[in-house]
């Protein structure tokens, strides 16, 4: 009985319950994660550390290390510098990375704490680095933690040596490792030579050896990042998460950069595709054709099935934009479409979607949470949940088809493996959109209805 | 990196024991750096609080602590799932400026008016910041409580206030908190179950042991628990104390105020089971609040139990003795009885570690295991890879973040916290146990870890 939310809608200004986001340190984590040889590193209480730590462990079933500053009574009244100290000198002494990456909290935000001296006043061992960023939990959600920690390492890392170095910078934003080895190889076939930052892909994805390594190898390197002022232009994915850094190295190294939708679905994939081209001026690679026309092959097979289907879209604001126009492209319609960040660039970027495909009578909401989509859902159900793990009380509740796509999923396995980006993601998702919907037929299915041929 | 002896901080030697150095230094903060698998204060009174099923749990504090710990632990409830639902505060910029006190009453004031089911019973967890910008928490909840003639109980956990055995502290305050205006009650024949949180099912199976018994369950805590069953828990003549490391501190407060004694228990294996079914008892009689057919019920009921799983061990005993265990949880009482278990399975115990472990619990474990099994206190991944490299475990005993690092590791995995698949606990959790130990040391996917898959 996990049915506790009623039809009668609540509204609330104060009250947030059941969130469709977490805090901006978690965001900062990942994003350090993404950095070869890097620790990073929680300035804070140490539960926050743990929780980060935990939540990643359990989106990617895979060891996520991070070392915190521990924070004591002592610290929340004198302030955090001896205890980043202490960490700086032991992370370095222990674990030996080439860098560190610190993010702040809620806590050493209050208290005012000025990493930049503290950092500027280190001795640090020879050839080490210290980077840092604000991620003060009270503001934005997760996703700002993420680009925030971009962000630091490029204000301390990039360079402009002069000489542009031939390279595209591609700026992911937030996805799974199997996104990132999916961004690569569309980069790779269509002949683009690119730095991709952050990349989690060999770290979080790493695979089984029966050896134990805090850094595994994977991730940008610091050399990429330096030359990232360098590059001759950027490619950044996810409007809301990469813009802001996009900004940043427009601004510090006149790099320009074209800014695109996370490239869910045809219409984004191709626009990727064109970015790549435009930089490379090659012909799309027959292996890339070929893989879009397998796409649309089955978009035509399948759309008895998902026509006019009514689905409810959660979660981050980017990955999201994505699942509701993969969906538009299926002639399904995105009812509820929500994320908890609060930006309203979200509902504007949704609503210009819905307006191109001419879709009617949905709801779009910024800074909404799981219990109000809830209720909206009781007033008017939908036939396909699309979301975190979070979604599963919905789901189970309204009993709603559910596909798992986002962060975090926290039930499934083997997701973080695999691409919702490009034309191969967008095949996985229209096969998990199609089982999800055709399962629920066939379950309802009376006995002399069911069919063998669909 | 390979980890070598020489690259254990210098902090921390103390906090390890082995043959050469006995008597372990614990109970004490982490090192700022170390990859501790530690938690918070917040986090500790959070896990102890969170399976009150009918209570609404409101987080004061960014949206980090709440989304952290919304629907984590595998508790379950018999009755209203309303705590399985995520409710704060999500304060934002602006409140950190002007202070958070007003969006608090207000976040009450929501719940009040239209919340479904009406709360009977609030707890306000205060986390790192509430503090800091001045939130008077205690004056929010008084008013509350006189507003609207509910129970609204702060929690003031902020997580750098001390280690999580501080937030288990805080929890068992908030819980007295409710209990205190039932406390004169007239005493009747029954138990409170203390430190069980029914993570799938446990605390029910032992439940059913004592009412099998004819001695009746008044309270468990938090397992399950419900606001009215936690006004009846001043009711009861024995407390029986679970995860010691959460709880006895609330025993002794119950023994102070309530005038209720306790025993510990533990419910792992077969040796602690029968110990503790037998214990228990034997105190109600003690204390004459039962006849001698109590006593000699358990006794019988635990010979006949123990006959039962027998056969189970013996059974899977030749797969798994010999092996080598390595043991990782939050509490020394746990560590213990797993020793036991993995003793009387042939499994010898070459690393054990808790987080939150206490002097006493430390020297019955350095009892247990040879000397030389590594102890450890706060370990983190570097000292728990070391060890349990040097040590040859076949099998780690933990929570989340040890799993993974145990199957880097290419060693077998049991989570014996808050993810737990099966009920480890009582006679049913012994089979239970005995079954995920050898479905891991024993899946065929270890054979595939080499280059080459064996043929």
């Amino acid at each position: 009985m996990l049915d506790l939310t009623t039809s009668n809608v609540m509204e609330r200004t104060a009250l947030r319950v059941n969130p469709c986001k977490t805090c901006q340190p978690v965001g900062a984590m990942y994003a350090a994660l993404g950095v070869a040889n890097c620790m990073p590193h929680s300035h804070g209480s140490q539960g926050c550390c743990s929780y980060h730590r935990t939540v990643l462990s359990r989106h990617f079933k895979e060891p996520a290390v991070a070392s915190s500053s521990s924070f004591t009574e002592g610290a929340s009244v004198f302030g955090g510098r001896s205890n980043i100290n202490t960490a700086v000198k032991n992370v370095f002494d222990m674990y030996d990375p080439d860098i560190i990456a610190v993010h702040t909290t809620c806590l050493s935000e209050t208290i005012g704490d000025d990493l930049t001296s503290y950092i500027m006043d280190m001795d640090l061992p020879e050839g080490k680095t210290v980077v840092h960023c604000n991620t003060p939990s009270y503001v934005g959600s997760h996703i700002n933690g993420f680009f925030n920690m971009m962000m630091g390492f490029m204000n301390y890392l990039t360079k402009k040596t002069g000489t542009p170095n031939g390279k595209a910078a591609i700026f992911p934003g937030w996805v799974n490792p199997g996104d990132i080895r999916e961004l690569k190889r569309i980069a790779t076939l269509m002949g683009v030579p690119y730095v991709m930052f952050p990349d989690q892909s060999g770290v979080l994805d790493a695979p089984m050896t029966g050896k134990y390594e805090y850094f595994t190898g994977g991730g940008t390197t610091l050399p990429e990042i330096a030359s990232l002022g360098d590059t001759e232009q950027l490619i950044a994915l996810g409007e809301i998460t990469s813009g802001e850094p996009a900004e940043l190295l427009q601004k510090k190294w006149k790099v320009p950069h074209t800014l695109l939708p996370m490239p869910v679905g045809i219409a984004y994939t191709d626009a990727y595709v064109m970015a790549l081209q435009k930089f490379s001026k090659k012909e799309v690679p027959e292996e890339l054709e070929e893989q879009r026309g397998q796409l649309v092959d089955l978009l035509l097979d399948s759309h008895p099935y998902t026509h006019g289907k009514k689905a409810a879209i959660f979660g981050d604001p980017d990955v999201v934009i994505g699942l509701t126009s993969l969906c538009l492209e299926l002639g399904i319609v995105p009812k509820y479409v929500i994320t908890g960040t609060p930006k309203d660039e979200f509902t504007r970027r949704v609503n210009a979607l819905l307006e191109k495909y001419n879709v009617e009578g949905c709801t779009v909401k910024a800074n909404a949470d799981l219990f109000e989509l809830h209720q909206w859902i009781k007033n008017e159900p939908v036939e396909l949940l699309i979301g975190s793990t979070y979604g599963k009380q919905i789901a189970k509740a309204e009993d709603i088809p559910f596909i798992r796509a986002g962060f975090p999923v926290l039930d499934r396995y083997a997701g973080p493996l695999m691409p919702v980006v490009g034309y191969a993601g967008a095949i996985r998702m229209v096969e998990k959109i199609c089982d999800a919907l055709m399962d629920r037929q066939d379950r309802d299915a009376a006995d002399e209805d069911l069919e063998i041929v669909m | 990196m390979a980890v070598t002896t020489t690259n254990i901080l210098e902090e921390r030697a103390t906090s390890i024991s082995s043959k050469q150095r006995k008597g372990i230094s614990c109970e004490k903060e982490s090192v700022s750096g170390a990859v501790s698998q530690r938690a918070c204060v917040y986090c500790g009174a959070r896990v102890v609080l969170n399976p009150i099923t009918d209570a609404y749990h409101i987080v004061h504090g960014p949206i980090g602590c709440a989304s952290y710990t919304w629907d984590i632990r595998g508790s379950l409830s018999s009755g209203s799932e309303l705590y399985r639902n995520s409710y704060s505060t999500d304060l934002r910029e602006t409140d950190i400026v002007f202070g958070g006190a007003v969006k608090l009453t207000a976040a009450i004031d929501e719940l009040m008016e239209k919340a479904n089911p009406a709360p009977k019973l609030i707890f306000i967890y205060a986390t790192c910041i509430v503090g800091v910008i001045g939130d008077d928490v205690d004056a929010v909840c008084r008013a509350a409580e006189a507003k609207y003639g509910i129970r609204v109980i702060p929690v003031k956990a902020p997580g750098f206030s001390g280690t999580k055995s501080l937030g288990y502290q805080m929890a068992c305050n908030a819980i007295l908190e409710v209990m205190r205006p039932h406390r004169e009650q007239k005493k009747r024949f029954g138990i409170n179950i203390l430190g069980d949180y029914n993570l799938a099912g446990e605390m029910w199976i032992i439940k059913r042991y004592f009412e099998d018994l004819g001695i009746p369950v008044i309270s468990t805590i938090t397992g399950d628990a419900s606001y009215e069953s936690l006004t009846q828990a001043p009711s009861a003549t024995l407390n029986i104390v679970q995860c010691a490391g959460s709880s006895a501190y609330l025993a002794e407060c119950m023994d102070e105020e309530l005038g209720i004694p306790y025993v510990k228990v533990s419910f792992f294996g077969v040796e602690d089971t029968s110990a503790s079914i037998i214990r228990v008892a034997d105190a109600l009689y003690a204390a004459g609040a039962c006849d001698d057919g109590i006593p000699a019920r358990a006794r019988e009921f635990a010979a006949a139990q123990t006959a039962k799983v027998m056969p189970v061990i013996e059974k899977y005993k030749p797969r798994l003795a010999g092996k080598k265990a390595a043991i990782f949880v939050g509490g020394g009482f746990k560590a213990i009885s797993l020793i036991r278990q993995f003793n009387e399975l042939g499994i010898k115990t070459v690393v054990v570690g808790t987080q939150t472990g206490k002097k006493d619990e430390y020297a019955v474990i350095e009892s247990l295991v040879d000397g030389d099994t590594i102890v450890l206190d706060d370990a983190n991944p570097a000292e728990l890879e070391q060890f349990m490299l040097e040590k040859g475990a076949d099998i780690l005993v933990g929570g989340v973040k040890e799993r993974p690092l145990a199957y880097k590791l290419g060693v077998a995995f049991c989570d014996h916290n808050h993810e737990r698949r099966h009920p480890l606990a009582g006679f049913a959790g012994i089979e239970n146990f005995i079954k995920e130990i050898n479905m891991s040391i024993n899946s065929p996917v270890w054979q595939y870890l080499g280059k080459e898959a064996a043929v």
